[in-house]
């Protein structure tokens, strides 16, 4: 009943936000298209957090998938989005799978280390790599939609929706993971990792696939926020970029999987007006915002929602 | 017939230290086998062996006459033993209805690498089963408390129909009256056997206390330096002169009695 009712509430939304574009001036449109397309890294961080792992190295799988558009359309003058944004989820998932063996094995802060680790040698190579204009980066070139090469305002709306529909596909399958044995066991493995070994379930092949889903959200957000910059650069591997989703992943929290998109679309929002009014407090506004997240919203944005339904439930 | 479990020449020893040693055990199916022994005996350390926690340092291990030796706990529950812990392993944030939810949709899970991804932890086939479980162990009154708000008592038998839930054939529980009030020790066993017998479970329990032993158990080991010493009905071992000597707690139960 209930996940129809959020499965309907979601599609509303979706239709909604995809009508809206052509209304909206251009600057709001791009914003809300990097903004979704982060949510998906954001999305996959909530999975790891809700078996109580955190990386800070997300930005790994984020520049993989920006650099595999950005590479192959370099190299091959190939230039469909959406193939590419499939070939960046799924580099991103390969070299999450061959890592997840690693990191499949660590928990708490040497996990989040870990995870910083690898982000930080990619860092260093491409910086190295004076082929890839170094710390400079190179540009992206215009991605084209099955043959359509659309320009401009155009250009910047066809990213915003093929942002939204992989949005809708991934938030409708992780939710479905959520739901299965494997998403579920979520708690169990965070409470009491001997139980569940015993009751038949490998702990380090749930947490590897856990890695894997979240390396192919990451490379899938990198890809779309490739395209949609037309630009990439080591930054993007960056741990203060790593840093950014794990600030948006507190502020929406693990409860729902929809608070991934609208704490990334606050996130954005948030930092775009910060540095145009305040550029000078943007540090110390994030402070504040992520400080009284922890204090008033620990369990995060999303936590408002089932707040709401427990007082209306209360109330005869 | 093929005995449920057959343990050969077993040995583990960690480092110089000789936890178990000789131990040649064979449990024809729906026997009920207590396991007595003092502080440090090795009966968790025979457990732990059996069901993968621990490797054998020598011998070997044979459950419906498969060879089991070595093989991970994972894999072992998979074929069908279980077991609850000295310490009652559960889940302490959720409730005792997603507990026994959980343990019933893992043992119905689909077969395959993305087996654990493709089925749902609420199919009708777990929720009912978790649901019997609950009647079984007669715990429906806890059905939505949370597991570290429950008593004593009841974490056992929810550890317990945990492993239930998975529909085990061979069941080794390790101290299952562990810190439980006398009066109530005699009701959780009559709990745990006739839901074991109804299910035709076969059981492996280790005790401390003999009035429980003698009147649960069909057949008694008593381990004494990492061995067994005495393997008989539970009035050949609990009578056993050196058991009785021994292990401490035997001989008190022996005088009671006379
Ligand atoms: N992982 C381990 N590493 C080192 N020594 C161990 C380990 N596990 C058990 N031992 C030792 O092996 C011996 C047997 O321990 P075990 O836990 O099997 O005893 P037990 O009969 O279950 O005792 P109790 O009645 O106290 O539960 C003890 O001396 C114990 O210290
Ligand atoms: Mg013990």
């Amino acid at each position: 009943m209930q996940s129809r009712a959020s499965l309907l509430g979601g599609l509303a939304l979706l239709v909604a936000a995809a009508l809206a574009a052509p209304f909206l001036p251009d600057w709001m449109v791009s914003l809300a298209t990097i903004a979704f397309a982060n949510a998906l890294v954001v999305l996959g961080l909530v999975v790891l957090w809700r078996v109580g792992l955190v990386s800070f190295g997300q930005a790994l799988y984020y520049c993989i998938g920006a650099y595999a558009v950005a590479l192959t359309g370099r190299w091959t003058g190939f230039t469909d989005a959406l193939a590419l944004v499939l070939l960046g989820g799924v580099g991103a998932g390969i070299v999450a799978a061959s890592i997840g063996f690693l990191l499949a094995r660590y928990r708490e802060i040497f996990f989040a280390m870990l995870s910083l680790a690898l982000s930080m040698i990619l860092y260093g190579v491409l910086v190295k790599t004076e082929s890839l204009g170094s710390t400079d980066g190179f540009s992206v070139a215009t991605p084209t939609f099955f043959g359509y090469a659309p320009h401009g305002a155009q250009l910047s709306h066809w990213l915003y929706w093929l942002t939204l529909g992989v949005d809708a596909i991934a938030a409708l399958l992780v939710g479905l993971y959520f739901r299965s044995v494997a998403g579920a066991l979520a708690a169990p493995i965070r409470d009491n990792e001997i139980r569940v070994e015993f009751l038949g379930i490998s702990v380090s092949g749930i947490i590897h696939t856990k890695v894997i889903i979240a390396g192919v959200l990451g490379g899938l957000g990198g890809a779309l926020a490739a395209m949609s910059i037309g630009h990439v650069d080591p930054n993007m591997a960056y741990w203060t970029t790593s840093g950014g989703f794990v600030f948006v992943t507190v502020l929406a929290g693990s409860g729902y999987v929809a608070a991934a998109f609208v704490g990334s679309l606050a996130f954005e929002a948030l930092r775009s007006f910060a540095v145009d009014v305040m550029p000078q407090l943007w540090q110390m506004t994030l402070g504040s915002v992520l400080l009284l997240t922890i204090l008033f919203l620990p369990e995060g944005l999303g936590s408002l929602v089932s707040r709401l339904r427990q007082r209306r439930a209360v109330k005869p | 017939m093929t005995p449920i479990l057959d343990v050969r020449d077993l040995e583990k020893t960690f480092g110089s230290l000789v936890a178990a040693r000789d131990i040649n055990v064979s449990v024809p199916a729906h026997q009920t086998v207590g396991v007595i022994g003092a502080n440090g005996a090795g009966k968790t350390t025979f457990i732990n062996m059996i069901t993968g926690h621990l490797r054998p340092t020598k011998g070997s291990i044979r459950f419906e006459g498969r060879d089991i030796t070595g093989k991970p706990s994972r894999e072992i529950v998979r074929l069908g033993i279980s077991r609850s812990f000295q310490v009652a392993q559960i889940f302490p944030t959720l409730t005792v209805f997603e507990n026994m939810c959980i343990a019933a949709a893992i043992a119905r899970r689909k077969s395959g690498l993305l087996g654990n991804i493709l089925t749902p932890v609420t199919s009708p086939a777990a929720t009912s089963e978790a649901e019997a479980a609950i009647d079984l162990f007669q715990i429906a009154r806890y059905r939505d408390v949370t597991a570290n708000a429950l008593p004593q008592g009841v974490r056992k038998l929810l550890d317990i129909g945990m492993a239930v839930a998975g529909s085990p054939r061979l069941l080794l529980l390790d101290e299952p009256t562990s810190g439980i009030s006398i009066e109530e020790k005699f009701d959780l066993m009559n709990v745990v056997m006739s839901a074991l017998k109804s299910r035709k479970i076969t059981v492996l329990f280790v005790e401390h206390d003999m009035e429980i032993v003698a009147k649960f158990a069909d057949r008694v080991l008593a381990f004494y330096d990492g061995t067994v010493i005495a393997d008989g009905t539970a009035h050949e071992t609990l009578d056993n002169p050196r058991v009785q000597e021994l292990i401490s707690g035997v001989r008190l139960k022996a005088a009671s009695h006379a």
